[in-house]
């Protein structure tokens, strides 16, 4: 299974904090796992949609291309606005 | 700790006191703090809440802490960023950078919040007259980091 998180507008708008997913056989890296879980529809395509989304895997910054395993954890969310 | 997430506020002169204890060698301490504005895109501000990524935070904190005693020959770094619910006036974020003079202080204190700004998981929720709203990021953030990237000093 993988942990993934949800922060800050997206977390609101997806009304999810954290689910377990089991990974889809064809899950290379976070862009997969993104358009995996986008394609539920409705809110889900914010995943897409949302203007520079973020990612983090196992508390790293990740890329699209960053390679996702099962038991990773993995975090969608907007640009940062700390500070 | 060099670095700290907390919903308590913090003392300055306290921190920077910690900071320097017992260290002669110290010459130099920069110092940033970070407050909540009454005004932001143009409406007023009456309460602002932030909302971090526990474990990652704290873990993207101390890489940054990592990155700039790589990169300058500083003596003690600390972070204490605020969560949860504040107001205008409140102190939101500590950066204080300890080292022999006065320029790698200044720098790394620059450089280190120049990158918390855009690496560390923190969102900012402000509540306006007109209701409450997700603070987005700015460009000028990302430039100021982006400037480091170049080798900057």
């Amino acid at each position: 299974m993988i942990k993934v998180l949800y922060f800050a507008g997206l977390r609101e708008a997806l009304g999810t904090a954290a689910e377990e997913v089991s990974p889809p056989l064809d899950l290379l890296d976070v862009g997969a796992l993104r358009a995996h879980l986008a394609a539920r529809g409705g809110d889900w395509e914010k995943l897409l949609t949302t203007k520079n989304l973020r990612f983090a895997v196992n508390q790293d910054m990740a890329r699209a291309d960053t390679p996702v395993h099962d038991g990773d954890e993995v975090a969608f969310f907007p640009p940062v606005t700390g500070g | 700790m060099s670095v700290r997430v907390q919903q308590e506020d913090f003392d300055l002169s306290a921190e920077v006191a910690a900071l320097r204890a017992g260290q002669p060698g110290v010459g130099a301490v920069a110092a940033f703090v970070g407050l909540v504005r009454d005004m932001n895109e143009g409406s007023g501000v009456s309460e602002m809440a932030l909302e971090h990524y526990p474990g990652m935070t704290e873990k993207a904190l101390e890489a940054i802490v990592a990155e700039a005693r790589a990169r300058w020959d500083i003596l003690g770094a600390r972070i204490i960023h605020r969560v949860g619910t504040l107001q205008p006036c409140d102190q939101i974020v500590l950066v204080a950078v300890s080292s022999a003079h006065r320029g790698e202080a200044f720098a790394a204190c620059e450089f280190i919040m120049d990158y918390l700004k855009t690496r560390a998981p923190f969102w900012k929720r402000e509540v306006t007259p007109a209701g409450a709203r997700w603070v987005d990021a700015r460009e000028t953030d990302d430039s100021a980091a982006a400037r480091w990237e170049k080798g900057g000093k």
